[in-house]
C-alpha cells in the first residue's frame, strides 16, 4: 500500500499496539501532525512544553510497562526533550522519542531549526536513529521499539528527515511476532543468534547463590529498580520469606517489595533507614536484584557491606564490578532468576539475625509541627484517605525523599520519581502520563515548592484534559534540600535557597482553570482532600511545613553508610 | 594499603557495525572518562557490514575493565577483546616524507631504509618518502635516525593488532554471552 512517511510512521506506532503519544507540533513534523488528523486510533496529548512531554511518554511507561511515545519537532523542540530523555536513560525506562529534522537538502547548512539531535542524545539514549530514506522508515521504527523495551530497557530516538516524512513508499503491515525476522532487525538477530549466546541464566552461576545462602548466618536482600522493571515483585516477595532475609529497598526499587511486609527495613542509603544501613554494615551476605549500587545506594564503595559477600544479579552486565566489586554475579532477568532461585532454595530461618536488624528503626520519628505540618503527618492523612494503589510520582528534593521513606508502596511503577538523574520539574508531566496510561486509577503528584515551579505549565495540559491529578506541595518557602546541605555541611550560609517569593498556588491553580487550597494542619488538609477527591479535575493543595524540616537519617556522600550526620 | 599502580599502554580490538555514528559512539566512551586515545584504527573486515577498530590507551587495570564493559554495552559493538601483549602481534604502517637537498644525504636515507626494510615509495628531486611497517621499536628508530635530515611530514596508520595463533575476537566466551543478555532483541522484554 503506498503511504507517505508520516502516514507509515502512524502505521508503525499501530503495529506497537500505541494508541497514546504526548507532544507538540512544529515546521519540520507538520507532516506528521497532518497525517494524525486521518488517524482515529492515535490519541494524541499536546503539551505546554515538549519537556512535559517527554516526562509524560516516561510516566506512561514507568505505570503501564508498555512504551512510552513522544513527538517533538526539529531544533528547540528536539532539545526540549532532552532532559526528558536522560532521566528515562538513568532509570532504563522505555521511552521512542521521534523528531523530525529538516529535510536532506538542508541538513548539515545550519538551516532554520536545524541540531544534530542524534549526536546531542547519543550518551542518553540505549540507541538512536537518523532516517534519511522513507524506504528504511518503517523497519527503524520496528527495531527502536525492540530496543527500547528488550534486555534493559531505556530510551531510543527517532529523528526523521522532513522530506521523509512526505516521501511515498509502499508499506505492508507486518505483524510484532515477524518484525525479528525481517530487514535490519532481522539481521540484527542472525547476528546474536549463534547457539551459546541465545540469553539465558547460567544454571551453575544459581546453584552457587543458593549454597551461599545456605552457608550465610545474616543474609540480606536489596531491591533494586530491576525488580520494578520486570515486574518480578511476586516473585521477590516469595524468596524473601524464604530466604527469610531483611529486604532494604532501594529508592528506584519501591514497590519491587511491599512497604509495609514485616521483612522490610525500608529505604537504604544516603537517606537510608538505620534498619537498612545497620543490616549492610552487618550483613554477611548482601544479595542485590536489580541495583547498580549508586554513589546515593552504597556512599563510600570500599568499605560498603566489608563484612560480607556481595552478590549481584542483574540484566545489564556492565553493571557488575561497575561501581562495588561483587564476589559473585548472575547475568539474567530478575524475575527468571528468581523463579530459578524458588525452584532450588529450601526455607531459611534467620530469628535471631533478625531480631538484631530490627532493633533499630526502619522508619523515622518526627515531632509535631504546631502552626505547620510535618511529612509524616502528611503521609498519614494522604495514607488515609487516598486509595491504597494510589500512583505518586514526585519532583526531586525533600519532599522526594519523604515520600520514599513515609509512602509505603505495595506493587511495580506505584511510585515515579527521577532516581538516577534527579530531574527536578518531572512529577507533573510524569503524573500526566500515568493518569492518562491509568484512567481508572487516584494519581498523585507530590512535589516542592522548588521543583512545582520548574514545569508547573503543564497544569494546563492537565485541565484541558480533564486529568483528576491532585498536587500535593511540600511548601516550606526555601529549596530544602540544598538548603538542609547547607545547614549541616556549610555553616548555615544560605546561598540562593530562599524562595520568600512564592506565586500563590492556588491563585495560579485558579489561573489555569483548576482548583486548590492551602493547608497547615492534618485536618486542613482532610478537608481539602475531600474536597479535591470529589471534585472531578485537576486540583493543587499547598501544605506548609516548616523550613528547617531535614530529611532524617542522612550520610554524606561517599562517607561510611552507619556515619549518620542526622537520625 | 594502595595497590600498584597498572597504568600501561593498552590495546582493544573492538567488532562493531558498519555504520556511522557507531566510531563516534565508541570513541565517546574514552572522552566522557578523560582518557587521550594513543591510536585509532578503523577498517571493515572480511564482513563488509562489520568494522574492526583497534583503540590503544593508557589505562590501569581496573579502567580498562570499566571502559571494555561500557563498550559492550553499545549496541553496534558486537564484542570487545582486550588484547594481552604477549599473546598479540602490532604493527603500524608509517610514511616518512625526508628533505634530501643532496645525493650524499639521498644515498644515505636509502641505506637506514635498507637496513629496517622501509620501502621507497616516492623521489623527488628533493625529498624522498619511505614506508615502514611495524610496532614504535621500529618505527620511533628509523624516525630517530632520519630525524637529522629534515622530515617534511610523517604520518601513521594507527596500530593493528591480532592475537596470535588460533584465538580469534569471534571466539563465544560465557562474558560475550552475558553482556548480550542485557542489550539482546530476541526476546521481548518483561
Amino acid at each position: 500500500m503506498e503511504l507517505t512517511g508520516a502516514q507509515i510512521l502512524l502505521e508503525c506506532l499501530k503495529e506497537q499496539g500505541v494508541d497514546t503519544v504526548f507532544g507538540y507540533p512544529g515546521g519540520t513534523i507538520l507532516n506528521v501532525y497532518d497525517a494524525l488528523t486521518q488517524e482515529p486510533d492515535i490519541h494524541h496529548i499536546l503539551v505546554s512544553h515538549e519537556q512535559g512531554a517527554s516526562h509524560a511518554a516516561d510516566g506512561y511507561a514507568r505505570s503501564t510497562g508498555k512504551v512510552g511515545v513522544c513527538f517533538a519537532t526539529s531544533g528547540p523542540g528536539c532539545t526540549n526533550l532532552v532532559t526528558g530523555i536522560a532521566t528515562a536513560y538513568m532509570d532504563s525506562s522505555p521511552i521512542v522519542a521521534i523528531t523530525c529534522n529538516v529535510s536532506e537538502n538542508l541538513l548539515g547548512k545550519d538551516s532554520f531549526q536545524e541540531v544534530d539531535i542524534t549526536g546531542i542524545t547519543m550518551p542518553i539514549t540505549k540507541w538512536n536513529y537518523m532516517v534519511r530514506k522513507v524506504s528504511e522508515l518503517a523497519d527503524v521504527v520496528r527495531e527502536a521499539f525492540l530496543v527500547a523495551k528488550s534486555g534493559r530497557p531505556g530510551p531510543v530516538l527517532i529523528d526523521i528527515a522532513k522530506d521523509v516524512t512526505s516521501a511515498v513508499y509502499d508499506y505492508r503491515y507486518l505483524p510484532p511476532a515477524e518484525h525479528r525476522s525481517h530487514g535490519r532487525l532481522g539481521s540484527l538477530v542472525e547476528r546474536r543468534d549463534d547457539g551459546l549466546r541465545v540469553p539465558s541464566v547460567d544454571a551453575a552461576d544459581v546453584d552457587t547463590l543458593v549454597e551461599m545462602i545456605e552457608a550465610s548466618k545474616k543474609p540480606l536482600l536489596i531491591c533494586g529498580g530491576g525488580v520494578v522493571r520486570s515486574r518480578a515483585h511476586e516473585e521477590f516477595n516469595r524468596f524473601a520469606n524464604v530466604a527469610d532475609a531483611p529486604v532494604a529497598i532501594t529508592l528506584m526499587g519501591a514497590g519491587g517489595f511491599r512497604g509495609r511486609d514485616p521483612l522490610t527495613t525500608g529505604m537504604i542509603g544516603m537517606h537510608g533507614s538505620q534498619a537498612s544501613n545497620m543490616a549492610v554494615d552487618n550483613c554477611d551476605l548482601l544479595i542485590a536484584f536489580g541495583c547498580r549500587f549508586s554513589d546515593r545506594v552504597a556512599l563510600n564503595p570500599k568499605t560498603f557491606a566489608q563484612q560480607a559477600a556481595i552478590v549481584q544479579v542483574d540484566v545489564d552486565r556492565s553493571e557488575i564490578n561497575k561501581n562495588v566489586h561483587v564476589t559473585h554475579h548472575i547475568v539474567g532477568d530478575a524475575k527468571r532468576v528468581l523463579e530459578m532461585l524458588l525452584e532450588r532454595l529450601p526455607q531459611q530461618d534467620h530469628a535471631e539475625w533478625k531480631d538484631f536488624v530490627f532493633s533499630f528503626p526502619t522508619e523515622t520519628e518526627y515531632d509535631e509541627g504546631g502552626d505547620h505540618l510535618t511529612p509524616k503527618q502528611i503521609s498519614d492523612v494522604v495514607a488515609r484517605m487516598l486509595p491504597q494503589d494510589t500512583i505518586v510520582t514526585t519532583d526531586v528534593g525533600q519532599h522526594q525523599m519523604w515520600v520514599a521513606q513515609h509512602f509505603h508502596y505495595e506493587y511495580p511503577g506505584q511510585l515515579i520519581t527521577s532516581g538516577g538523574f534527579g530531574t527536578m520539574g518531572f512529577g507533573l508531566g510524569a503524573a500526566i502520563g500515568a493518569q492518562v496510561g491509568n484512567p481508572g486509577k487516584r494519581v498523585i503528584h507530590v512535589t516542592g515548592d522548588g521543583s512545582f515551579r520548574m514545569n508547573c505549565n503543564e497544569l494546563a495540559t492537565e485541565e484541558h484534559y480533564g486529568l483528576p491529578i491532585i498536587t500535593l506541595i511540600y511548601d516550606n518557602e526555601v529549596l530544602g534540600m540544598v538548603r538542609q546541605w547547607q545547614t549541616l555541611i556549610y555553616g548555615k550560609r544560605y546561598s540562593q535557597t530562599t524562595l520568600d517569593r512564592p506565586p500563590d498556588w492556588v491563585k495560579l491553580a485558579e489561573a489555569y482553570g483548576l482548583s486548590g487550597a492551602r493547608v497547615s494542619t492534618s485536618e486542613e488538609l482532610e478537608a481539602a482532600l475531600t474536597e479535591a477527591l470529589a471534585c472531578g479535575h485537576g486540583y493543587v493543595i499547598d501544605c506548609v511545613i516548616g523550613k528547617d524540616e531535614m530529611v532524617r537519617p542522612m550520610v554524606s556522600g561517599g562517607q561510611h553508610i552507619t556515619n549518620f550526620i542526622a537520625v | 594499603m594502595d595497590s600498584i599502580d597498572t597504568t600501561r599502554r593498552r590495546s582493544i580490538s573492538v567488532l562493531v557495525d558498519n555504520e556511522a555514528g557507531v566510531l563516534s559512539q565508541v570513541s565517546r566512551m574514552f572522552s566522557r572518562k578523560g582518557y587521550n586515545i594513543e591510536s585509532l584504527a578503523v577498517g571493515t573486515t572480511a564482513d563488509p557490514t562489520v568494522s574492526r577498530i583497534t583503540i590503544e590507551v593508557l589505562a590501569d587495570d581496573d579502567q580498562i575493565d570499566l571502559l571494555c564493559n561500557q563498550l559492550r554495552k553499545l549496541l553496534a559493538v558486537h564484542s570487545v577483546k582486550l588484547l594481552d601483549a604477549s599473546k598479540s602481534i602490532r604493527r603500524e604502517l608509517v610514511l616518512i616524507k625526508i628533505k634530501t637537498e643532496t645525493s650524499e644525504v639521498c644515498n644515505r636515507v636509502i641505506q637506514i631504509a635498507n637496513i629496517f626494510r622501509a620501502s621507497v615509495i616516492d623521489v623527488s628531486s628533493t625529498t624522498i618518502t619511505l614506508a615502514l611497517i611495524g610496532e614504535e621499536s621500529k618505527t620511533d628508530a628509523i624516525v630517530d635516525l632520519v630525524r637529522e635530515f629534515g622530515i617534511l611530514e610523517l604520518v601513521r596508520t594507527g596500530m593493528v593488532a591480532i592475537e596470535r595463533g588460533t584465538r580469534t575476537i569471534y571466539d563465544q566466551t560465557k562474558e560475550r554471552g552475558e553482556f548480550d543478555y542485557g542489550k539482546n532483541v530476541l526476546r521481548e522484554g518483561l
